[in-house]
């Protein structure tokens, strides 16, 4: 407990605090309770088996699902699917899918200014400066005029991170954003997110690659059936689970063969 | 070479006149096409609608357009509303109307295809930078749905002109019952203008479909 006190303390202020988030399909209970806190500047990874509500959470904390039971709170200001409020309050909450989700139909630039420029109503100039910007920071600025047949999926992933970071969130939700990639192309995408972390952005990360989650993370939340099981920092919970499922559950990557 | 009975055609006006005939399909078509594409949008929507209602009912259309013959059709609007309610429809009109009804529903259901292959995460990840339900529709959806649509409509539109051909049953002078009236003006003189007139035809509607065809290829290449 005091432990956990300890890396509440190196963080900021609560920014999104769940209390006993509940959500239901028809019979079927996906989150039991949930609650937690995300600190400014913090890195949680979430990590669990399959099934386990992972990425439910995080379509929670996005309102992309309706809850039923519990509040999601982004500094105090409710987010649910009822909110008047909900599309000021998803600019503030950048998300980043599995599948990219990019826009066909627009270029790469395009993609990343679409919601600035017309959500934001921010001018067009000064966001694309800052595009290009991000753009070159990943390697990727002969590609502003592409469209998203045209480029790998380790690229199409981190221009959808860019689309998200030029929304200025103020916390990032990363949903298995390496799990449709080839091995080769997990690297590029990750190195981006590391250099967000670096830079002390608030993030909330799915992801089912260990060994980044082991050093990106500040806390590890183990999730299962629904509930949080074990959280904690990521040596302790890598080198010393606590719970016999987390130990079960890591186990299921590492391998060893009976040699004779 | 046998006689192919292609002289009917410089004979007086008969080539202006075939034109003039194709003319009128094309115009009949045209209108149609038109009509269709806006209520069929309507169609398409009211399609994928939640409501259990509208979708039965647009279920119901569709299925009776499919299922009934358009020239049972256009006997009905045009013989039979004249006895039923006196209406006294002209050809055209008849024509325009069973055309667009048939072309609403067809083109509906190509929207509403449209609009459902769109996948739901495209929603997603316009709801999740913020983009309110109308943005999402006007700056993500109909794009979309309007790049997949219009490969598909053009196939629609070109079997509407060649469905035309039916029209001359309610008196419409087409293409068609121009050049029926040609060869039979000609029987004596040059009985072979039948297989002459009649490929000519064929030539028109050829060219008058193939172009939309190639633009289809065209738009669908270019939007993939």
């Amino acid at each position: 407990m005091a432990e956990k006190e300890m890396t509440e303390l190196k963080k900021g202020a609560p920014l999104l605090v769940v209390d006993h988030l509940t959500k239901r399909f028809a019979d079927l209970t996906v989150l039991d309770g949930i609650s937690l806190t995300v600190h400014e500047g913090e890195v949680i990874v979430i990590v669990g088996p399959s099934g386990c509500g992972k990425s439910t959470l995080l379509r929670c904390l996005n309102a992309l699902e309706d809850i039923q039971g519990g509040e999601i709170l982004l500094h105090g200001e409710r987010i649910s699917q009822n909110n008047k409020n909900l599309t000021e309050l998803r600019q503030r909450v950048g998300m980043v899918f599995q599948s990219y989700e990019l826009f066909p139909h627009l270029n790469v630039l395009d993609n990343i200014l679409l919601a600035p420029t017309r959500v934001q109503k921010r001018k067009r100039e000064e966001v694309k400066e800052e595009a290009m910007a991000l753009l070159a920071r990943i390697g990727l600025e002969s590609k502003a005029e592409s469209f998203p047949r045209q480029l790998s999926g380790g690229q199409k992933q981190r221009v959808a991170i860019i689309r998200a970071l030029c929304m200025h969130p103020e916390v990032m939700l990363f949903d298995e954003v390496t799990a449709a990639l080839d091995p080769e192309m997990v690297r590029e995408v990750l190195d981006v997110i590391l250099e967000l972390a670096n830079q002390g952005k608030t993030m909330l990360i799915v992801t089912h690659e260990m060994q980044f989650a082991r050093a990106i993370a500040d806390r590890v939340i183990f999730l299962n059936e629904g509930g949080i099981c074990e959280e904690g920092p990521p040596e302790e919970f890598f080198d010393h689970p606590k719970t016999e499922r987390a130990k079960q559950f890591l186990q299921t990557f590492t391998f060893s063969r009976k040699r004779s | 070479m046998p006689d192919l009975g292609l002289n009917v055609l410089f004979k007086g006006k008969n080539l202006a006149r075939l034109l003039g005939g194709l003319g009128v399909a094309l115009k009949i078509s045209l209108l149609s096409v038109v009509i269709s594409i806006v209520l069929g949008i309507v169609v398409g929507l009211l399609m994928t609608w939640k409501n259990p209602i509208s979708r039965a009912l647009m279920r119901c259309y569709l299925e009776i357009v499919r299922i009934m013959p358009q020239m049972v059709l256009l006997f009905l609007v045009y013989f039979g509303t004249t006895r039923i309610f006196g209406w006294n429809l002209s050809g055209e009109t008849s024509s325009v109307i069973v055309f667009s009804f048939w072309g609403a529903a067809e083109m509906g259901d190509l929207v509403r295809g449209a609009l459902i292959s769109i996948p739901r995460h495209q929603y997603e990840s316009a709801a999740a930078l913020g983009l309110s339900g109308g943005q999402t529709y006007r700056y993500i959806v109909l794009p979309q749905t309007v790049r997949r649509l219009i490969p598909l409509s053009m196939n629609l539109i070109t079997r509407m002109i060649k469905t035309t051909s039916l029209v001359l049953m309610i008196g419409v002078v087409e293409v068609l019952k121009v050049s029926q009236q040609i060869i039979e003006a000609n029987r004596m003189s040059s009985p072979n203008a039948a297989f002459g007139v009649y490929l000519t035809v064929f030539a028109l509607y050829f060219f008058a479909c193939w172009p939309i065809s190639l633009l289809a290829g065209f738009l669908e290449k270019r939007w993939r």
